[in-house]
């Protein structure tokens, strides 16, 4: 270069294969983004060299771009549908649906090996077509999925030759009891992870007992309900390396020949750093989990009904060493302080409600949370379904633990306000967010005001996800937000009295953003069509429930459910009649 | 594409095809329900209410009503109204028919009604309510029809606590029979540890067992939120911790089985059962000791004889048949006559 010293070292005289080793070092999304952006030869080889793709939202880009964009593609993560979709907000139909993509790659020269999806419309026709496409295929893991049916996984099973991983975290899957699991060949002993547990048929047990026995780099297994105690015996026998274990029925007992060789068996399983699955519980077998209690970092007894809260205390007690816990509320504020002072080195909590209609006696308040709080000082991540919750408590618990990098309190009665002094939570959210600096992700619930959207724009300066349900008092509210929040990508609101005004004056904004996610809110036709009419990047969308045409809507009417993202391929052609894309 | 209960809804919804109708999603729940009044039970997807005002008329005769157990509420100020409670009492579990098959298989466009604005109607008579109702999908009784004729919605807190819970009962056991339905030939919303829907039955116990009900909550759609996977699978899995703990149903139906040369009769619950095939499934666990030569739940040590695998061959291809003596003393095979 002209004006640079001779001693510097331009890049680019490097040759590309030494660049392209450089950026393999370069692992994170953001990064790697950021690399393709400085030049164009840099661009070149970081298109040629990446193999990871991430798609939050799989309208964003269309299979055949993504391909020519990215032709040594490997490993791809898409999601579908918006988040409210787990909540049952948005209609089946709605889209996000595997095949375009998979007919794409299969006809294209993609050497896909690993396919990670998220809320996903997933059909038969579409697995089968993915394990005759791809022959390195690897990896599959379908978490909150649906549309497919046991005969797909057979598919899976059957096509993939070096299958690694297969794993199924709560899709909603239409088991047909065929063999699937019968399906993977004798050949295949290269299964490291494989997850069943959301399946609700039978399967062939022994079927199962042979793959994990030629299995030897089995390191994940998780059974589902149908999977008797017996044969969980046998698995353990058989995969001792194993680190993450799911039960299937736990149901034995306790003074029986089986249970003393599963308590034998267990024993010699000493990797196991994950346990989980419990659907099916007999308390009295819990002991037998005792021994391994002390290596676990990951517990999760969310499934677990049929454990109450002394037995759960009494498992806890053993596991000095959780990281993450994730449980049913019946374990109660006494539970949760048992659990505050064993599991000190906790980073995640997450505790659901196990009865959501009757959050009666059984339920957790903020007392829970705050013990939890002072006895685990390295929480980061939270998820909290209680019955109440008070200022006071939050601003304790932000005192407390100021590492929280994911915040989500879920009062059970929408629009409760504290129950001490009757006032909304607007202080204690804000609390929250003015002491963790690193807060990415907040959902709110309770009595809230504009006050709290104020404290939010102003202090969550990392904020990326805010998820929203009947809080606010005006626009104000949600332009402090979107005005303040500067890295916000995902914004879902529902039952908030956010109107056009704040819709409109964010326009901006949406492009920088992933999605937004306006329900029952106060936002009309009109502002919608406008806002769609100035920013052609965006897909402005209109879920429309009623069998009201277009003719019949006058721009006035509020709409009731509205989902805009970001696109570069503008309208999708995939969307159902219920949605109208303006 | 969607799983059979998802089938189930969409299909119940569809039938509503005004949003009018709001009700019309309760209606057609209703009229399964409603078994001993309505004869008009469908079980195609095109409903036999060919239309709304008709689904009006039936109204009357076929009403979710929301009421204590036992009380034809005379506050019936919301069209929509559960199955009279009393019956419930009297029957608790609901039968269903058996041209239900076509349920399934026919799911149309998944019209989703009544799942308007409702809580900002509810926001209103909010401060009456004490507190919330986890459903799925819209079959809430927030509004009977559409924003501009809602009477009343449940937030105005005037239904006795039981209400809520009991409305789930019967939107719920609808989906839960129609998943059970694809598989088998199920008539009776019995026990079901299949059931994904089985909260109906947990508050079929609270029905029954309380006559004092819960706080009076409202329903809210997505609310609190929850992943219905979750919210489905903790229901169902509940129910079965029930049973694992030794709180046998109402009324357990224990039967001697026998299997030819082994050495000892089983008793087995009937009313934990809901198909035969459940009921097979089971009696194969329970007798596959003896066939392997060993009981590993039974305590007797034994040789293998035979592999598992061969095992579970042999009773595929039903060396063994079930089979039962009737009350004639008569050598019947399992399975002529439907489950009830």
């Amino acid at each position: 270069m002209f004006w640079g010293s001779r001693k510097t070292i331009n890049m680019n005289y490097f040759p590309d294969e030494v660049l392209e080793h450089v950026f393999d070092f370069i692992r994170s999304h953001k990064d790697r983004n950021s690399v393709s952006l400085v030049c164009k030869s840099w661009y070149k080889i970081e298109k040629y060299s990446r193999q990871k793709v991430f798609l939050g939202n799989c309208y964003s880009i269309g299979p055949e771009r993504l391909i020519a964009r990215f032709p040594g593609l490997k490993s791809l993560t898409l999601k579908g549908k918006p988040h409210f979709a787990d909540f049952n907000l948005v209609p089946d139909d709605w889209g996000g649906f595997l095949y375009p993509w998979i007919k794409a790659m299969a006809k294209s020269r993609i050497g896909l090996e690993e396919l990670k999806l998220k809320r996903m419309v997933v059909s038969d026709k579409s697995l089968e077509l993915l394990s005759k496409s791809f022959p390195n295929f690897k990896s599959l893991v379908l978490v909150s999925c649906e549309g497919f049916t046991t005969d797909g996984l057979a598919a899976i099973a059957s096509n993939c030759r070096f299958l690694k991983e297969l794993d199924l975290q709560e899709n909603e899957v239409e088991d047909h009891r065929g063999h699937w699991l019968s399906c993977f060949p004798e050949s295949c002993t290269s299964l490291a992870s494989l997850n069943f547990a959301c399946l609700k048929g039978e399967i062939n047990l022994a079927s199962l007992e042979r793959l994990v026995a030629r299995s030897p780099n089995l390191k994940s297994l998780r059974l589902n309900r149908a999977v008797p105690f017996d044969t969980l015996q046998r698995l353990l026998i058989r995969a001792p390396q194993l680190v993450d274990l799911g039960t299937g029925s736990y149901v034995h007992d306790p003074s029986s020949e089986a249970y003393n060789k599963f308590k034998a068996a267990i024993q010699s399983c000493k990797s196991i750093r994950s346990l989980s699955g419990f659907l099916e519980v007999a308390p009295c077998c819990m002991s037998a989990i005792y021994p391994i209690c002390e290596n676990l970092t990951f517990l999760n007894l969310s499934y677990a009904a049929g454990l109450q809260s002394n037995e759960l205390t009494k498992l806890i007690q053993h596991c000095k060493r959780l990281q993450r816990l994730w449980i049913l509320d019946c374990i109660g504020d006494k539970g949760l302080g048992v659990v505050a002072s064993t599991c000190n080195e906790l980073q995640e909590l997450r505790v659901f409600p196990s009865d959501p209609f009757d959050a009666g006696n059984a339920a957790v308040t903020e007392e829970g949370l705050v013990l939890v709080s002072e006895g685990c000082p390295k929480l980061n991540s939270l998820l909290y379904f209680c019955q109440q919750m008070t200022n006071a408590a939050l601003i304790t618990v932000a005192k407390n633990c100021t590492n929280f990098i994911r915040f989500r309190l879920c009062i059970l009665n929408p629009i409760k306000p504290d129950p001490v002094t009757n006032q909304p939570l607007d202080e204690g959210f804000g609390a929250i967010v003015r002491s963790c600096k690193g807060l990415k992700r907040l959902s709110l619930s309770g009595l809230l005001t504009d006050q709290v959207f104020y404290y939010i724009g102003m202090y969550a300066k990392k904020l990326e996800m805010l998820s929203v349900a009947f809080a606010g008092e005006s626009d104000k509210g949600m332009l402090y937000v979107l005005n303040g929040c500067k890295k916000l990508r995902k914004l879902e609101i529902r039952d908030c009295p956010f109107g056009d005004a704040a819709l409109l004056e964010g326009m901006g904004k949406y492009e920088t953003m992933r999605s937004l996610w306006m329900s029952t809110c106060e936002v009309t036709l009109g502002a919608c069509k406008m806002l769609a009419k100035k920013m052609p990047n965006l897909n402005v969308e209109i879920i429309n429930e009623t069998e009201q045409t277009d003719s019949n809507l006058d721009d006035s009417q509020k709409v009731d459910k509205m989902y805009l993202y970001r696109t570069l391929v503008g309208h999708r052609e995939d969307a159902p009649e219920f949605v109208w894309l303006l | 594409m969607s799983s059979p209960l998802l089938g189930v809804e969409e299909e119940v919804q569809s039938n509503v095809s005004s949003p009018s109708v709001d009700c019309g999603l309760g209606l057609k729940e209703r009229n399964y329900l409603g078994l001993s009044d309505c004869s008009s039970v469908d079980s195609s997807g095109v409903s036999s209410l060919p239309d709304n005002n008709k689904n009006n008329l039936n109204l009357k005769a076929t009403e979710l009503r929301l009421g204590l157990p036992g009380s034809q509420s005379p506050k019936r100020e919301t069209e929509l109204c559960l199955l009279n409670l009393g019956k419930l009492d009297e029957k608790p579990l609901l039968p269903l028919l058996p041209s239900k098959d076509g349920i399934c298989s026919s799911s149309q466009k998944n019209v989703v009604t009544g799942n308007k604005r409702g809580f900002s109607d509810t926001m209103d008579g909010f401060s009456e309510v004490k507190g919330y109702v986890y459903t799925q999908k819209s079959w809430m009784l927030r509004e009977a029809g559409s924003d501009s004729e809602s009477p009343q919605s449940v937030g105005h807190g005037k239904y006795p606590g039981n209400s809520g819970v009991n409305v789930i009962l019967s939107v719920r056991s609808l989906g839960a029979q129609a998943s059970v339905k694809k598989e088998e030939p199920a008539n009776v919303l019995q026990k079901q540890p299949r059931a994904t829907n089985g909260t109906n039955l947990k508050q079929t116990d609270i029905a029954n067992n309380k006559s004092g009900a819960p706080a009076s909550r409202a329903q809210v759609v997505g609310w609190p939120p929850v992943r219905s996977f979750r919210a489905k699978t903790l229901a169902s899995s509940s129910k079965n911790n029930d049973e694992v703990d030794g709180e046998p149903g109402p009324a357990a139906l224990f039967v001697k089985v026998s299997m030819d040369g082994a050495p000892y009769l089983r008793k087995v619950d009937l009313s934990t059962y809901s198909t035969y095939r459940e009921l097979s499934s089971a009696l194969e666990k329970m007798f596959s000791c003896f066939t392997l030569g060993q009981c590993g739940s039974h305590g007797a040590a034994g040789k293998e004889i035979l592999s598992q695998s061969k095992l579970k061959d042999l009773l595929h291809v039903s060396e063994y048949v079930l089979t039962y003596k009737d009350k004639d003393g008569d050598w019947m095979l399992v399975g002529d006559v439907t489950w009830e």
